[in-house]
């Protein structure tokens, strides 16, 4: 028998705390504060007379209504498009890239309008798959937040005007011009800013990261390495979210996850250590992981590289084997790291190459961080001094995003001419005269590099919905060429494509991803910032921590801040590890919070380089002691109505240190005694018992029996021990025509979130905000549910008594492992919920599905209280009319936001209940393709919107009546070795399979 | 639909003997069934995709031939694709077509219809001539193959060996006059069937009339004779002076019976009948911006429906056609026409012509036009009725959801050389025999097929 681990899915269980209790015995929480929003004081007293007056009303409104339907309009187009027919959507490849992370994307649009993103599968890079931040960058696209005009000094102005004003003042500037921006990975862009730069020959282009690498770029010597997973057998991160986070999540989730899944014919798995400070995405996934102090990242490093290339101790178990396996794989180990530390960045960079790693190559770098903070840094104390005359703000926010966001704006102030080309009237645009607006991606032409000789494009899938202008067209305007820049763009690859451009080009265009390079010739790598040597010797002189550390960490959500900030589908994104939604909190490990007598909620005051600020706690298991974490990306003043005032803002908390933002410091905290609550998604499903719920195993016993992994449910019948479905009330359905289902490979799913947005983007799923997620009635239709895990487990009852070993299991583990697991609708066979709808409301349709009939039902949620899976969600509220969601749901009040509404899925209404429906509207299209072709759907033709973003596909989904697909294949090969039903033991016979998840680890080295 | 047009006249009759058969709505709910099941008879002018497709590879491609196949197959494409713009002897918006085979050859032709504005833009002679010549009209592209512009160039050169006088009376006339011809029967059919109803009943009336007149002179005259008469006694001239008491009627509880409970049955049927209406739009036919004639385009035309309707075939919505649609013909057509000055008035102004819909489907329902058009093969006029005689288009079916679902559950699927339905058909046969295999014995009236 395996080990079972006792799973909690939060301290509140752990505790047992009267109030868990309380809400686990009972599926709604009792005090549902509906009459809130009417706030009317007359509910006590009974309205008979009003429900008559209602009632006379009513009837009255119901016969005059029957009289006169409204007239409705059909407007064709004037000049209908040639490649546009209404219903039916075309795609077009784009691509999404704000300076955080990279996707080519495939653009859904419906009668002209972009309703959803999906992964380009023809891209090298992202493969198809797709975060949940491009994802939801849909929405930015409508945002009434942006500044829909130019302006002078926030007043509404005509272009003419700006750009005239413009072009007579930097002829006659006085000082440098200095144009600040992210990491731009458009060689086309950055040929315009030359051709800008000489014009104005006094201009500098600065580019800064939020979330800063320049650390990598020095250590690299001035490139940063693209980075294979994919050939890592063992994989060392050292704070390194690369899974989430950390450069290129997407394309290295891919990489990563093809050494992580097992099969029958693949019994082999890499090998994943993290050392880190809080819980990430990354550590979650990881093998091993060891919760480490900000300042001792660097001892860490070091005696890692000890470990590897010198001959010093190793200061711990885990170190040691880390040092010793990266050894043993060689070119097939691999050590990153996400510190912003030359010294430790250097080491790593040593050891990668004492090892030989073939997943680092340096040879064709990634462009996707290029930020210097060392110029960035320049650039402030110019500004303040004076020396700058003109200063260009290019989706640069450095007034909330950077450390010294306070000299930032003094310095503004003294610059005399301050223009901005952001997308909105934000903390930094709102202290520059003029504001030029910049088209969204989506209104764009553009290129992009993201790793040298891998182009891709994005193109214009609607016309402007603003009276904004395309930032490289602004800067050539300026610089006095007449050119578009879509020509400028044409002409820059004419060189590349040569012979036959116009093919050529629409081609690439088509595809949306080209081969070949636009950037300059690689200059020669120069010399690292520090030698082996001196990074040793700065490690060894560097400060001890002291006091309580601080980590800020970008969270897979709202990422730096920006754009994302104020979308509400990426605010509503629970993290992936603390469930979290709307807003930052302090983390801080359970000792601590022991010790210090801090309950979740409690706000607490965090100073540090006498700033400070407010945040309640959240307790996390996994954080290392003596630490504390705070996102970075919350707090924003003037990004719009979503993301303003939500969280506090983190940045001037971080250190700056030899020239370099470093994303850590030592704070003091005091408890404030305000009460702040946290908005989780989790712990507020807890009916189920967890047991049969997630299997796990590892990958030794996977080896030694596949068919042992998974512990099957039997019920005892006159026959002896059954599998659950022997015995059953009720007939089995025949399925004559297709039997969709879904496979969710455990192994596979790193938590990223991306499926839960894909989800609310297709299925039209409302947004809340956070009092109703509070309340728990969040309405997603998938959630990634989160377990931690406790050390103890059943082997110890021998050795410590079962009563010890229980006591142990229900104590806090500082270092949990985690696992996480989709969770949608299960369409079950035999599902609970059809069998108490008394209005047929939810029926099982003859492919397998359990379907939903919004229009039927009545809202008794008598099919929720008997869902022992707990997924399905009411509508508590008119989320799209009620002015108390207007702020977080406004897109579906305004005819700008309802253009992102997918027209083939139905807004529900009020006092319905809703829930996955396999995107049936995608199946239904699928068949109809098919038969329209007169023959059969291939397999993959038809899929959920959960399975097509997945980067890692741990989603497959199909027809189980097909032998030959994807899915039947899998559930045949997985049958009785890791495929499992959740609470199988109920026999409600889900549509739905998960595989077990098998872990690299190895028991000595987790419990060292 | 039948029952609105038998309304306005015989509606009295209708409700009364509704109510006294005492069958109520069962009989109206039959009355709408009826036109669904006989509709696909009555009317054979729509489309049937993929038939001209299929007959068209008879012709080889590169070379007119006399083939009957390649020229009928030439016949229904040129009827579908050219007879808009084009006749064999007449100019219409383009050339006559006469003679075509001899004055340019094939190898001109195919590129010429596949693309007219890349060979004018090319710079061929003949083709910058003839594009001049006709007002600088583009003529559209169309995506053919070669062996179905063959068989259209065939059935031309067909068409032209044919004296003059024939022609004009030739395969395309016989076509059009036999579906007209058709098509008047059963609309003729169903006028005369309201309006012989209509005619009867007056007759009937006037017949009881006169009897009634005849029976009260003949009353009269009998009560004159036996007034002569001497030998009456007192009851019997009591009984011959009685006068009609209209009072005594009037205080009969039988009689006052009967008028209640008829008028309660009358006011029941017109409540429940009025209520079931509420949120219907059968019938409703709205004065459009544009006096636009279903009637001429696609009665008389022949228009083919997806000429206009372009992704009725492939897509959910069957499109409302945009002003370039109606550029293609009217550029060169009635161009004096008011109507048509207020299309050319909306390209002007560039502001769309915005039609009044007249078929709304609550947002709830889901339909798709392809899913019936393509798939199905349903005839456009089993839902839209008679489109081809309708002068203003009107509200044909009730389109509620018992409507629906009585269709999905009579009509058998459409199965016929579709791969998909295949192995369905075999499991459907074994199982249920001889039962037809109809839209909801394959999960047609399942709520997530429409509702999502």
């Amino acid at each position: 028998m395996q080990e079972s681990p006792k799973y909690w899915k939060g301290i509140e269980e752990l505790e047992s705390s009267p109030e868990f209790v309380k809400g686990a015995f009972s599926e709604f929480a009792d005090f549902l504060p509906v009459k809130e929003s009417h706030g009317s004081s007359d509910a006590a007293v009974a309205p008979r007379r009003d429900f008559l007056k209602l009632m006379g009303f009513g009837i009255a409104a119901a016969t005059l209504a029957s009289c006169e339907t409204p007239v409705r309009k059909a407007i064709p187009y004037l000049n209908k498009p040639e490649e546009v027919d209404p219903g039916i959507a075309n795609f077009y490849a784009s691509t999404y890239f704000t300076g955080t992370d990279y996707n080519s994307v495939l653009v859904k649009t419906r009668e002209g309008r972009p309703i959803k993103l999906e992964g380009n599968p023809e891209s090298p890079i992202t493969r198809g798959g797709l975060s949940a931040r491009a994802q939801a960058s849909v929405l930015s696209l409508y945002d009434k937040g942006r500044l829909q005009h130019f302006a002078i000094k926030g007043k509404k102005a005509a272009t003419d005007q700006v750009d005239q004003e413009i072009r007579t003042k930097l002829a006659g500037v006085t000082g440098r011009i200095a144009i600040v921006s992210p990491t731009i990975i458009s060689p086309s862009t950055k040929k315009v800013i030359a051709e800008f730069a000489s014009r104005y020959p006094n201009t500098e282009h600065v580019m800064y990261d939020a979330n800063s690498q320049s650390a990598l770029l020095r250590a690299n010597g001035g490139v940063l390495p693209s980075y294979d997973f994919s050939k890592a057998a063992v994989i060392v991160s050292l704070g390194a979210d690369f899974l989430g986070t950390w450069l290129s999540p997407v394309e290295y989730a891919r990489q990563y996850i093809t050494n992580r899944k097992v099969s029958a014919d693949k019994k082999t798995m890499s090998r994943h250590f993290q050392f880190e400070t809080a819980l990430s995405l990354t550590g979650s996934n990881a093998d091993v992981r060891v919760p480490v102090k900000p300042s001792e990242m660097g001892a860490t490093a070091l005696a890692l590289y000890n470990g590897v290339v010198g001959s010093g101790a190793a200061s711990s178990a885990q170190l040691k084997k880390a040092a010793d396996e990266l050894k043993a794989a060689g070119s097939r180990g691999l050590v990153v790291s996400g510190s912003n530390d030359v010294a430790v960045q250097t080491l790593v960079a040593a050891i990668n190459q004492a090892i030989g790693s073939a997943a680092v190559d340096v040879a064709s770098p990634s462009m996707l961080r290029q930020g210097d903070d060392a110029r960035m840094l320049r650039l402030v104390n110019d500004m303040n001094a004076g020396t700058v005359g003109a200063v260009i703000f290019y989706h640069a926010n450095p007034a909330y995003d950077h450390p010294l966001a306070d000299k930032v704006k003094t310095g503004v102030a003294k610059v005399a001419l301050s223009i901005s080309l952001n997308d909105r009237l934000d903390e930094t645009t709102s202290l520059c005269t003029y504001a030029c607006p910049d088209h969204n991606y989506l209104e764009s032409w553009n290129d992009y590099e993201p790793k040298r000789g891998f182009l891709s494009l994005s193109q214009p899938t609607i016309s402007p919905l603003f009276a904004t202008r395309q930032a490289q067209d602004s800067l050539l305007t300026w610089a006095g060429n007449p050119q578009s820049y879509y020509n400028y763009l044409r002409a820059s690859w004419r060189g590349l494509l040569g012979g036959n451009f116009q093919a050529g080009w629409d081609k690439a265009v088509h595809d949306g991803v080209a081969v070949g390079s636009l950037s300059p010739a690689p200059v020669a790598q120069a010399a690292p910032a520090m030698s082996t040597d001196q990074a040793i010797a700065a490690i060894n002189s560097a400060p001890k921590g002291s006091g309580i550390e601080l980590a800020l960490y970008e969270k897979v959500g709202v990422g730096v801040g920006s754009c994302e900030a104020n979308n509400p589908w990426l605010q509503e994104l629970p993290d992936p590890v603390s469930k979290a939604t709307w807003g930052n909190y302090v983390a801080v490990p359970r000792k601590m919070a022991v010790a210090k007598e801090w309950e979740q909620g409690d706000v607490l005051k965090v100073t540090a380089n006498g700033k400070s600020i407010e945040l309640p706690v959240l307790i996390q298991p996994g954080q290392a002691n003596d630490t504390v974490s705070i996102a970075i990306g919350y707090g924003r003043e003037m990004a719009g109505k979503v993301g303003d005032k939500t969280g506090a803002n983190a940045y001037p908390l971080a250190v700056v240190r030899d020239n370099a933002v470093i994303f850590a410091n030592t704070v003091t905290l005091e408890k404030t005694g305000a009460q702040s609550p946290i908005a989780q998604t989790q712990t507020h499903h807890t009916i189920m018992d967890r047991k049969p719920v997630v299997q796990e195993s590892t990958l030794a016993k996977y080896i030694e029996n596949p068919k042992e992994v998974t512990e099957y449910d039997k019920i005892a019948t006159p026959e002896g021990l059954e599998k659950p479905n022997k015995v059953s009330l009720w007939q089995d359905y025949e399925y004559k025509n297709h039997h969709w289902g879904m496979v969710i490979d455990l192994n596979s799913c790193i938590g990223c979130g991306s499926c839960v947005v894909g989800c609310q983007v297709e299925n039209n799923v409302a947004v809340v905000g956070k009092q109703e997620v509070i309340n728990r009635r969040e309405m997603h239709w998938l959630r990634i549910d989160r377990y931690y895990s406790s050390d103890a487990s059943k082997e110890d009852f021998a050795e410590k008594g079962k009563l010890a070993t229980y006591a142990a299991m229900e104590d806090p583990s500082e270092n949990p492992s985690v696992i996480f697991q989709p969770m949608l609708c299960q369409h079950c066979n035999h599902a609970p919920c059809e069998t108490v709808c008394p209005v047929l409301a939810t029926t099982h349709s003859s492919e397998g599905l359990n379907q939903m009939t919004y229009n039927r039902c009545v809202g008794t949620r008598y099919c929720a209280n008997n869902c022992p899976y707990k997924v399905r969600r009411f509508n508590w509220f008119s989320y799209y009319s009620n002015e108390k969601f207007e702020d977080v749901n406004g897109h579906m009040f305004t005819d700008l936001g309802r253009m992102v509404l997918n027209p083939d899925v139905t807004v529900r209404a009020r006092g319905v209940m809703e829930k996955c429906s396999f995107c049936v509207q995608r199946i239904q299209l699928g068949k109809l393709e098919a038969k329209k072709q007169k023959r059969r759907p291939k397999d993959g033709e038809v899929v959920t919107a959960c399975a097509q973003s997945c980067p890692t596909q741990a989603i497959v989904f199909g027809d189980m009546r097909d032998p030959e697909s994807q899915i039947s294949k899998i559930m045949r090969r997985e049958d009785g070795e890791r495929g499992f039903h959740v609470l199988d033991a109920i026999n409600v016979q889900p549509n739905i399979t998960y595989l077990t998840k098998i872990r690299n680890t190895e028991t000595e080295v987790r419990n060292a | 639909m039948n029952s609105i047009r038998l309304r306005p006249l015989s509606h009295f009759f209708l409700a009364l003997f509704l109510t006294f058969a005492a069958v109520g709505n069962s009989t109206a709910q039959q009355a709408d069934a009826a036109p669904v099941a006989t509709a696909p008879a009555a009317s054979k002018d729509g489309v049937t995709p993929g038939s001209t497709a299929a007959a068209a590879p008879a012709a080889a491609a590169g070379a007119t031939t006399g083939d009957a196949a390649a020229i009928s197959a030439g016949n229904a494409l040129f009827a579908q694709n050219c007879a808009q713009c084009h006749a064999i002897n007449d100019v219409v918006v383009g050339p006559a077509l006469k003679d075509i085979h001899k004055r340019r050859p094939i190898s001109w032709l195919i590129p010429w219809i596949k693309n007219s504005s890349k060979l004018v833009a090319s710079g061929d002679e003949y083709a910058v001539k003839i594009f001049n010549q006709y007002q600088k009209q583009q003529m559209p592209s169309f995506q053919l193959s070669d062996a179905e512009i063959t068989s259209i160039i065939s059935y031309v050169a067909a068409e032209s060996d044919k004296p003059a006088q024939a022609t004009a009376g030739g395969a395309t006339g016989d076509n059009a006059g036999k579906v007209d011809g058709q098509d008047a029967g059963a609309t003729a059919g169903a006028g005369t069937g309201s309006s012989t109803i209509d005619i009867l009943l007056i007759v009937l009336v006037v017949v009881l009339l006169v009897l009634v007149v005849t029976l009260v002179i003949i009353a009269n005259i009998m009560k004159d004779v036996l007034r002569g008469r001497k030998d009456l006694d007192g009851r019997d001239v009591e009984q011959l002076e009685s006068r009609f008491d209209l009072g005594k009627i009037y205080r009969s509880p039988v009689v006052r019976g009967l008028a209640l409970g008829l008028f309660v049955l009358v006011v029941l049927y017109e409540s429940v009948q009025g209520v079931m209406a509420i949120g219907l739009a059968q019938g409703y036919q709205p004065t459009q911006p544009i006096a636009f004639s279903h009637k001429l385009h696609a009665g008389e035309n022949q228009i083919n429906c997806s000429y206009c309707h372009t992704s009725v075939y492939k897509s959910k919505s069957a499109n409302i056609p945009s002003a370039n649609i109606c550029m293609n013909c009217h550029s060169q057509i009635k161009t004096e026409s008011p109507e048509i000055k207020k299309i050319y008035r909306a390209i002007e102004r560039k502001q769309p012509i915005q039609w009044v819909r007249i078929h709304n489907l609550p947002d709830l329902a889901y339909f798709n036009h392809s899913q019936h058009t393509q798939v199905g093969g349903i005839e456009c006029q089993t839902c839209h009725g008679p489109i081809q005689n309708m002068e203003v288009v009107y509200q044909y079916s009730p389109l509620t959801m018992g409507w629906c679902i009585n269709c999905h559950r009579e009509t058998p699927l459409n199965t016929k050389g579709n791969g998909y339905y295949n192995n369905l058909v075999k499991l459907h046969d074994k199982a249920n025999g001889a039962a037809p295999f109809t839209v909801s014995s394959n999960g047609g009236t399942e709520c997530s097929k429409c509702h999502y």
